[in-house]
């Protein structure tokens, strides 16, 4: 049993250890390269000195107000859709226009209506979060069972008790499944936004490490933004099988 | 396609053009400054001079090949890595969980490295493309791998197959829906991570078109390179599930 848990560690240690080994013995001068007990003393100086905890805050802002304006849109649109076929119907030709604009390209013109800092990234990251949730509500909200619409008309509920005690509380697991997914994409999207032009956070902390030739500095700020990454994730599928149990699980593909 | 499908597809065209109209109306009326918002007039008009002039086509075409060079390499890279991995149940124990804990990364954040080791580079570009496009790729065909009908192996092994038989002629064809699925998932990527390839080093390609054309306050210009990156978006997308229905012809026949 012991030896099944650290199977998945014994990959990653043995490589650090060889990088370790390798950077030593040649003794490694570059501008790319870092042996890991480098990285990690840059990463725990760039702690203390609050310049990574900073950063994060910013991008991590970013990523949640976006996230929350994303999929707020996406859920009413989705709920719409999902109820009425015939709005569905209607507005597919101009959602299969704007959904496939790659997130990124509206980059430029965030950057001339809005100019530089928070609020371009969250107008971009809330437009790559509209699409999944739009979409996984709505099949969820057609998913549900037929009957249950059946005792809703039956009880005379009103349009939003139907959507407020019916729609949201049997299509919820598979939201939050939504939701998760849109998580992880406003995180990539905004540290994305970060490197590419934005001069705040985490990507923009990565971007000066490399400008500055800090080698052991950039590859920390690369190992924190995937331990965020793989955190957030963590958190989310927690509080997945917390509140849902393994009927969530359901909804999510592989 | 029946007649209800043909009227609702007209009746959709017609809310996509009222939009466009809406569009016209508020530029026309200047209710957003022309400097943020061209008109879809203006557009159109900056699409067709780019494209009559030449040079809109050749940001298209460099963009266009940033993201399949890149996508192929990732393809095969991916698809030869997974089934590695996939086909043998002690790399899926050392390998895979490391993957698993890469796989939430935000992979721009690899362009930095990238930048430092190659500069700011096409060879720099193509790197970072195919490393975020190998992901869905590679989990999808290990995936796909371990989820082969178990009968099929004990067929194999009764027939007395080689490794490299049972890979070509039972797992890739019974893990190809996966394996298609995240190809196409690999292509969104692909197209985003040229965007910003070619915005961070100037590369030739329409990403350099639209932020050139923001810092010169060019707006016309500037849709009509987003234009242009939806249009690829929505096509190369198309042309992925013209080849799945195409290659996936057999599961359906067979079900």
């Amino acid at each position: 049993m012991s030896l099944d848990r650290a199977k998945p560690l014994l990959l990653p240690l043995a490589l650090m250890l060889a990088f370790e080994l390798w950077a030593r013995l040649t003794h490694l001068q570059s501008d790319s390269l870092a042996p890991p007990s480098a990285i990690l003393a840059a990463l725990a100086t760039a702690l203390a000195d609050l310049s990574i905890p900073i950063a994060t805050r910013d991008t991590l802002f970013a990523a949640f107000a976006g996230l929350s304006i994303g999929s707020a849109i996406g859920l009413a649109l989705g709920i719409a859709f999902g109820i009425s076929r015939a709005l569905d119907r209607l507005m597919e030709v101009t959602v299969e226009a704007i959904r496939p604009i790659p997130s990124i390209a509206l980059l430029p013109i965030a950057l001339i209506a809005l100019g530089f800092g928070y609020r371009m990234e969250i107008v971009i990251v809330a437009f790559a979060c509209v699409w999944p949730m739009l979409i996984m509500t709505r099949s969820a909200v057609r998913s549900i069972e037929p009957r249950l619409m059946e005792v809703s008309r039956a009880l005379r509920l009103s349009a939003p008790q139907r959507i407020a005690k019916i729609v949201i509380p049997a299509a919820l697991p598979r939201i939050f499944v939504a939701f998760r997914l849109s998580a992880g994409i406003a995180l990539i999207v905004a540290v994305t936004v970060e490197i590419a032009i934005n001069p705040i956070g985490l990507g923009a902390g990565i971007m000066l490490a490399q400008q500055a030739l800090r080698a052991d500095l950039m590859l920390a700020y690369l190992v924190w933004i995937g331990t965020i990454g793989y955190a957030l994730n963590i958190l989310l599928i927690a509080a997945q099988r917390h509140l849902f149990g393994r009927a969530a699980l359901a909804g999510d593909n592989p | 396609m029946n007649r209800a499908a043909i009227l609702w597809r007209v009746a959709s065209v017609l809310v996509a053009a009222g939009f466009i109209a809406a569009w016209q109306l508020v530029t026309n009326l200047k209710l957003v400054s022309p400097v943020f918002l061209p008109g879809p007039d203006r557009a159109w008009a900056a699409l067709v001079r780019g494209f009559s002039s030449g040079d809109l086509a050749g940001k298209l075409i460099g963009t266009l090949e940033h993201m399949t060079y890149g996508w192929f390499a990732a393809s095969i890279a991916g698809i030869a890595l997974g089934a590695l991995i996939g086909s043998s149940k002690m790399m899926r124990a050392y390998v895979a969980p490391s993957l698993e804990f890469l796989r939430p990364l935000p992979v721009s954040a690899i362009i930095p490295v990238a930048i430092a080791m190659l500069g700011l580079t096409q060879g720099m570009a193509l790197f970072v493309i195919a490393f975020g496009a190998i992901w869905p790729i590679m989990l999808a065909t290990i995936h796909g791998f371990a989820a082969v009908e178990p009968r099929l192996y004990e067929v194999a092994r009764s027939l007395q197959m080689s490794r490299t038989a049972i890979i070509g002629k039972i797992a890739l064809p019974s893990a190809l829906p996966d394996i298609l699925a995240g190809m196409r998932l690999s292509l969104t990527v692909a197209l985003i991570l040229s965007v910003v390839c070619e915005i961070l080093a100037g590369l030739d390609g329409l990403g350099h078109w639209v932020l050139l054309s923001a810092r010169a306050f060019r707006s016309a210009d500037l849709f009509a390179g987003v234009i242009l990156l939806g249009a690829t978006g929505y096509l190369t997308s198309i042309a992925m599930s013209l080849v799945e229905q195409r290659l996936l012809a057999w599961q359906t026949a067979a079900r």
